[in-house]
């Protein structure tokens, strides 16, 4: 199957006078369409400028970033954020929803930015909230629904112009345990569903045990991925398993020993 | 663009108490400007009304009087020598003095400028209803609706002036013989009667007297060809001693303080609409900050510059759209209130032009706000710069 993100060398440098920061440090990787993966590391590790970068919001100093096979960098700017209004979905930390609109009108505002706006389409709409329990907030205006309510219609409006890459920058940042885990649950199903390619930026690894594959990040590079279900879960729930040294790692065992998480 | 407006138009809607009272704001001040302009107008129509509606081109003025009416003195003889110059079709005295009409006990009398006109000649106004004066010294008038109004009277109806004459008291009786439009001049509505009782009749430091020298402020001078008033206004000054000429809008704008009082107050109305320009400017600049992280929002997700600017342009124009209609209506409205005595000339030209410019300054105002708003950058406003 082609992936449907395809990251090649991709390198962010900074120069401060004679400083020279490299907040990106030559990342490849590859997602396909169906898969779910978080990005996971401490902060400055790069993640979220990485996340930047894939979303065409930020030039790689050096690299190539393919969505659906078309290179961003080659874009000009009118026809990236034509690009990222067509092919990416995004869910933020803060700032999701237009306080103005309606929870409905907040996602069909998708369709509307690309011209799809339709009977179909808001059908779409009105389904897919109605799957995400906000069948009955269709014309509440966000300040009227709760937190983990607005995460899930930005989740909707992130998915309804069927992107190939959905972005999402600590979706659960602002929600308590329990919403956060419906939130990313709800999130991953969807994505499998729809085989839409995501990539969750996340602090909490607690939420990593709905994602295909953790890549952990640190000072710019990739340090490590995971993509069995054993060292993902071990991630997610440590108290499950006995933390040993990454070297120590071995693949056989990895049902019982846990990753450190950094 | 049409999303940009679409965002406009629902914000506006799901925030109409918040607009609403900047358009209240707007409204307060398109309410001062045009205020501001319908009293230049009505100050400008009271001066001038009549000398600019004058069936003439030039007027002619005695010399070294800085084409003041109330300064110049002509007479018959300067009226003669106008006449023979080639190009002029007709000419008359024209003279102007201020009297009152007395409207009976207990009522305040009516302030009037009295113009003497010769019968048949440039300087007699046309009728609205009635008939022209007849005879040089009749006892007749016209009155210009204003007067017809304050007074209620009408045409074939008697009425007295009062006039100071060698420090007395003296009343004159007059009939309306016809009624024109409105035609003030020297801050008064207009009475126009015969000349030479005019001659006879009004303030003067001496007793008025029939046989009295006929002697008037100015002469009214109608033209063959209209557009060659230059040439003869040339002709004039050089045939005839002692005079000074000047077109009906030069004498009209000669007129003591006309420009002074017309500058003052478009000088307000400048400040106002300066001030409106910061006003708007300011609101839609604190409207812009305080949604940063929204037009972040929205140009992440993919939304163009166009649409952006659009949502913020359009809101401006709408806001100040209402702001202005609210306030040229309530200017409006409250005009009618006005008695006819303050001068306030509400011409729908001038409060249109007023719209206009307000509509053209509220964006003026508003464009520091679309250019913040098309520089928010997505990364920064989504705290998307670092990490």
């Amino acid at each position: 199957m082609a992936a449907a993100l395809e990251v090649q060398g991709v390198s962010k440098v900074y120069r401060n006078g004679g400083a020279v920061t490299r907040a990106v440090d030559h990342v490849s990787l590859s997602i396909e369409p169906g898969e779910f993966v978080a990005l996971v590391g401490p902060s400055g590790s790069g993640k979220t400028t990485l996340l930047a970068i894939l979303a065409g919001l930020l030039n790689p100093t050096e690299g190539t970033v393919k969505i659906d096979g078309e290179e961003l960098s080659k874009l000009g700017e009118r026809k990236r954020a034509l690009f990222r209004r067509q092919k990416i979905g995004f869910t933020f930390q803060a700032n999701n929803l237009v306080p103005y609109l309606t929870v409905l009108e907040n996602v069909t505002l998708m369709l509307k930015l690309n011209n799809r706006y339709d009977e179909a389409g808001l059908q779409r709409a009105k389904d897919l909230l109605a799957r995400l329990g906000l069948g009955d907030r269709l014309h509440y205006l966000p300040r009227q629904i709760s937190g983990g309510q607005q995460q899930r219609v930005a989740i909707a409006r992130s998915l309804i112009h069927l992107p190939s890459l959905v972005l999402a920058d600590e979706p659960t940042a602002s929600l308590d345990t329990e919403r956060a885990f419906q939130v990313v649950e709800t999130f991953a199903n969807l994505i499998h569903e729809q085989k839409r390619a995501g990539v969750m930026v996340t602090h909490d690894l607690r939420m990593v045990k709905y994602v295909d594959r953790v890549i952990q990040m640190l000072d710019g590079h990739i340090e490590r991925v995971l993509d069995s279900r054993a060292d993902i879960s071990c991630l997610a729930n440590p108290a499950d398993c006995t933390p040993i040294p990454v070297d120590a790692l071995d693949p056989n065992a990895a049902a019982q020993a846990c990753p450190s998480p950094y | 663009m049409f999303l940009g407006i679409y965002l406009a138009m629902k914000e506006l809607w799901r925030s109409r108490g918040k607009f609403l009272l900047f358009s209240l704001v707007i409204a307060l001040i398109t309410f001062l400007v045009v205020f501001i302009t319908a009293l230049g107008e009505g100050l400008a129509a009271s001066n001038k009304e009549y000398i600019e509606g004058l069936d003439a081109q030039l007027l002619v003025f005695r010399k070294n009087s800085d084409l003041n009416i109330q300064a110049s003195s002509v007479n018959q003889s300067d009226l003669r020598a106008v006449k023979r110059v080639e190009g002029v079709e007709a000419a008359g005295l024209i003279g102007l003095s201020r009297v009152a009409i007395p409207l009976g006990e207990g009522k305040k009398a009516v302030d009037v400028t009295m113009v003497g006109v010769e019968p048949g000649e440039p300087g007699e106004p046309p009728v609205l209803r009635g008939q022209a004066l007849s005879r040089r010294r009749g006892k007749e008038a016209i009155i210009d609706v204003n007067v017809a109004r304050l007074t209620g009277l009408d045409v074939g109806d008697g009425f007295w002036i009062r006039s100071v004459q060698a420090s007395e008291e003296k009343f004159y009786e007059l009939t309306v013989v016809g009624i024109t439009r409105s035609q003030k001049v020297l801050f008064n509505p207009a009475i126009f009667v015969p000349i030479v009782y005019w001659e006879k009749i009004k303030p003067q430091a001496r007793l008025g007297a029939d046989e009295a020298e006929l002697v008037s402020n100015v002469v009214a001078v109608r033209l063959n060809d209209p557009a060659s008033w230059p040439q003869v206004m040339s002709q004039i000054m050089g045939e005839v001693s002692n005079v000074d000429v000047a077109d009906i809008v030069t004498a009209y704008k000669a007129t003591p303080g006309f420009q002074a009082q017309q500058s003052t107050l478009g000088t307000q109305r400048t400040f106002l609409l300066l001030i409106g320009v910061l006003v708007i400017g300011g609101f839609f600049q604190i409207q812009t900050l305080q949604k940063v992280g929204q037009l972040g929002m929205l140009k992440a997700i993919g939304s163009s510059n166009t649409t952006v600017a659009a949502a913020v342009l359009a809101q401006i124009v709408v806001v100040t759209l209402i702001g202005a209609l609210l306030g040229s209506g309530a200017s409006a409205g409250l005009s009618l209130l006005f008695p006819p005595t303050i001068p306030i000339v509400f011409e729908p030209q001038v409060v249109l032009s007023v719209l206009v410019y307000l509509m053209v300054i509220g964006p003026l105002g508003g464009l520091v706000s679309v250019r913040y708003a098309l520089r928010v950058e997505p990364l920064t406003a989504l705290g998307l710069a670092g990490g």
